[in-house]
């Protein structure tokens, strides 16, 4: 079945590029908001579902593509494993492929570490149709350059994903959120001081005067981090619904049509001195803004602290069309530009899905 | 070893010696750069001492202004550039090029910031790694990759290999605790890769720049992770009567949903040769000895010890022992440290491989690992980062005898070519240099090699910095006869050799 499938798709990739045209492979399109707006043929990659390998003492998933992530993450929980990123869905019928190409990471990256961290490898097809395996199964592999990893965030430009090994964890023994009421400096520094102790904090989130922190580890070991922390017990039973809202962005500040930024910043970046409503995630790593602040004055500013801006959703079509990614330095685009001509030379793939250079 | 390939395989014209010195002491000061012969010998190889070539000159920039100012020479020059960190590296990923200039890093090695409350510190590629967890240690924080060579190795050769180490089962590679790097490329331009803020713009070039063996250009500064020292670490000793009861007990433990900060193994050999070394107490008639550390609150690490004690001892481990002090942690951990020395004392000569195989093919590997020992003759101790299926088996042979070296290069290449076949990979963590470049041809197909060298031109059109590593041309998988070539003719003749 998968022989037959990547011989259809080899025809359809050739094609392409012989008659000049342009592909934007897809899965549910529950991510379809981010980055630049998709040009040419849609190339549904839901063709090949389902998990080709899954072996919990061996710590890894390998799944097609177009593998619902909502069953990857069934599969795991029955075992007591998960996606340690938590990436997020957006989305019922979200596909393995869309998460790594779109490179999201949830609330528990700031212990855990991103979607990259945990691909050990893919299978995907160039502009050339050819079928190349890069990365494995095993935990360490340095033969080669790590492409795998290449093609986390590559927004579907450099090739078609295939398949996709994921290193996988156990679930934490237990887990609870404490919630504190403290203005957003306040939060910054405290979450600083706490980042550098060993305390079993795996999530934090802070809006509107409110510091919801989830702690996961030994249950004896949440019992001291409490002590330490202090606050308020969420319920365990809204706890997961407020995390996977966070995720999800469900949570009302997510609501509404004002332009949503994300700005990404250094550990000790401060509160940012901006109109507008702003939501603070991973210890003040990642900050949602809403705002019709300009481009240019948000990047200065994310620029100046060390950051970037990415205009994550909404925002007028003018406003998109003049860039959501932060631009690259000339000498970064220049790498971008032949690493894209050496994996997709006829340039069938996704053009200008993250920028018109590539 | 007489199958692996000359250093100066790739690349061709002679270079003037005597231009390219006078253009480098041009741009350099006289004290960073070496060119007379006694003096570069220091430089002919690294810690694979089984290859040596002499370079042309070795350039000691100070300063990111002299790296580029030497990039820029030896390109117009068309002179391939070798960088080098400590030297310390086990693939020959540093070992000079005939035609050659090696640009070591090592006096780079200012530490500029560590700062706490970031849990971040910014380093000079020649800063020692233990150098890093040192300046780290008053503020509570280390920095997590520990490759055995931690006291010599430095973060810029960290870098260049994606090191590993003891504790990265838990605490990740150098790829997943090095957060930006600043690069300059061939063409002397530089290249800010990744950020202290997450999620750089782009494609994930922090991704390929580690791990990619010198090939893509020069590390000139590296921002580092740094984590919350755990409060309390202790490390249970277990002893098992047959390998196979081992290798299924290091399953149990991670299927019971237990990371331990690290799982390492050594088989009776070993252990026997530790012993005579380290006088650590080992249980001597053991088939095996698994080494299993726990960190962080001491809640926690009396809850996961409990769990891990249950577990082995439900695998049928015949003895085990709990560290009760820091001291005897160390103890336990003294004999797998000395697994290297020991082989060095016990034969002549030791050759240390590096494949990574699925865990659950352990039991399969070392029966055929303990077959190829009585084929080739040779002695062989095991040891192992057990949790992630790294083997490093030490095959035992004399230098000085040619059949010797033969064979155990012969066992070598049988053991990488296994380890690829039971699903896993030639090098798990030192890097494939020119040591393994054969076995490339033998993991990867024609597409990927090419693949792997568009990638190398994507930074280093010119094909001048470290020539001939880390990736095979397919001219010489064919050679090998490795790969299948149809007709004769090489797939993409178009292609730069390199």
């Amino acid at each position: 079945m998968t022989a037959h499938l990547h011989s259809v798709l080899r025809e359809q990739v050739l094609d392409a590029a012989a008659r000049g045209l342009k592909l934007t492979p897809h899965g549910s399109g529950s991510k379809d908001f981010l980055a630049q707006a998709r040009v040419g043929v849609p190339l549904d990659m839901r063709g090949a579902q389902g998990i080709i390998a899954y072996e919990p003492s061996e710590l890894f998933v390998t799944a097609h593509a177009g593998t619902r992530l909502a069953d990857i993450e069934a599969l795991l929980h029955m075992h007591g494993q998960m996606l340690a990123f938590e990436p997020p869905h957006f989305g019922p019928h979200a596909t393995l492929g869309g998460a790594v190409a779109c490179g999201l990471s949830g609330p528990r990256r700031i212990a855990a570490g991103s979607l990259r961290d945990f691909v050990l490898g893919v299978t995907v097809m160039d502009g050339r149709g050819r079928v190349l395996r890069f990365g494995g199964q095993v935990m360490k592999n340095v033969a080669g350059f790590d492409v795998s990893r290449l093609f986390a965030g590559s927004f579907g430009t450099l090739g078609l994903l295939l398949d996709v090994t994921l290193k996988v964890l156990p679930r934490p023994q237990a887990e609870q959120t404490r919630v504190l009421s403290m203005s957003q400096s306040a939060a910054l520094a405290t979450l600083r001081e706490w980042g550098s102790q060993p305390l079993p904090v795996s999530a934090t989130a802070w809006h509107d005067g409110q510091l919801h922190v989830r702690l996961s580890g030994a249950a004896a070991a949440l019992e001291a981090a409490v002590r330490h922390i202090g606050g308020e017990r969420l319920d365990d039973g809204a706890a997961p619904l407020f995390w996977t809202g966070m995720r999800e962005h469900r949570h009302a500040f997510f609501a509404g049509d004002r332009p949503l930024w994300r700005v990404a910043l250094p550990p000790r970046a401060p509160a940012l001195d901006l109109p507008g409503e702003q939501l603070v995630e991973w210890n003040g790593m990642q900050r949602w803004l809403r705002s019709d602040a300009t481009a240019a004055d948000l990047r200065t500013i994310a620029g100046g602290l060390g950051g970037h801006a990415t205009l994550f959703r909404g925002g007028t079509s003018a406003l998109r069309e003049a860039g959501v990614f932060e631009p690259l330095a000339p000498a970064l685009m220049t790498v971008h530009r032949r690493l894209k001509e050496a994996f997709d030379p006829s340039g069938v793939f996704s053009p200008g899905r993250m920028y018109a250079e590539l | 070893m007489s199958a692996l390939p000359p250093a100066h395989e790739a690349h061709g014209p002679t270079p003037d010696r005597t231009a390219v010195i006078a253009a480098l002491s041009r741009e350099l000061p006289a004290d960073c750069l070496i060119s007379d012969p006694g003096r570069l010998r220091a430089y002919e190889c690294d810690g694979l001492m089984l290859m040596r070539e002499m370079p042309l000159a070795v350039a000691l920039p100070t300063t990111e202004a002299q790296v580029i100012a030497t990039l820029r020479a030896c390109r117009r020059l068309g002179v391939p550039v070798v960088p080098r960190g400590a030297g310390t590296g086990l693939s020959g990923g540093a070992t000079p090029h005939r035609h050659g200039v090696v640009l070591s890093t090592a006096r780079m090695n200012r530490i500029l910031s560590v700062d706490r409350l970031a849990q971040q510190a910014v380093v000079e590629p020649g800063v020692r790694n233990l150098a890093v967890s040192e300046a780290a240690a008053p503020f509570g924080l280390y920095y997590a990759p520990d490759p055995s060579s931690q006291i010599a190795c430095s973060i810029g050769g960290n870098v260049a290999e994606n090191s590993g180490g003891v504790h990265c089962l838990k605490y990740g590679l150098t790829v997943h605790n090095v957060l930006r790097v600043r690069m300059v490329n061939m063409e002397g331009e530089v290249m800010e890769i990744g950020s202290a803020a997450p999620d750089s713009p782009g494609y994930d070039l922090l991704a390929v720049t580690i791990g990619s063996e010198g090939l893509l250009g020069v590390v000139t500064e590296v921002t580092v992770k740094l984590v919350p020292k755990p409060r309390v670490a202790r490390c249970v000793l277990a002893a098992f009567n047959d390998i196979r009861r081992a290798g299924q007990a290091v399953a149990d433990v991670i299927a019971a949903g237990i990371i331990p900060a690290g799982l390492e193994m050594m088989d009776q050999a070993t252990t026997a040769a530790v012993e005579q070394f380290v006088h650590a107490g080992y249980p001597l008639d053991a088939a095996a000895i698994l080494l299993c550390e726990s960190d962080g609150t001491e809640e926690e690490v009396q809850d996961e010890i409990a769990r891990v004690r249950a577990l082995l001892e439900a695998a049928g481990a015949t003895e085990i022992r709990i560290s009760r002090d820091e001291a005897e942690r160390l103890r336990f951990w003294a004999g797998r440290k000395a697994a290297f020395p020991a082989a060095g004392r016990i034969s002549p000569d030791y050759y240390c491989m590096d494949g990574t195989i699925p865990r659950k093919r352990l039991a399969e590997m070392l029966e055929a690992m303990e077959g190829m020992a009585g084929r080739y003759g040779l002695g062989l101790l095991n040891v192992f980062h057990a949790g992630d299926g790294n083997l490093h088996p030490l095959i035992l042979f004399d230098s000085n005898d040619p059949d010797s070296v033969r064979r155990a290069e012969a066992f070598g290449v049988d053991i990488l070519e296994l380890s690829v076949k039971l699903g896993g990979t030639i090098t798990g963590e030192h890097g494939v240099g020119l040591e393994k470049i054969n076995q490339m041809c033998s993991q990867f197909g024609a597409d990927e090699l090419d693949m792997f060298h568009r990638v190398k031109a994507a930074f280093d059109p010119a094909g001048l910095m470290n020539p001939g590593k880390a990736v095979p041309t397919l001219h010489r998988c064919a050679e090998m006869g490795h790969m299948h070539v149809h007709h004769g003719e090489l797939p993409h003749p178009d292609l730069p050799r390199f």
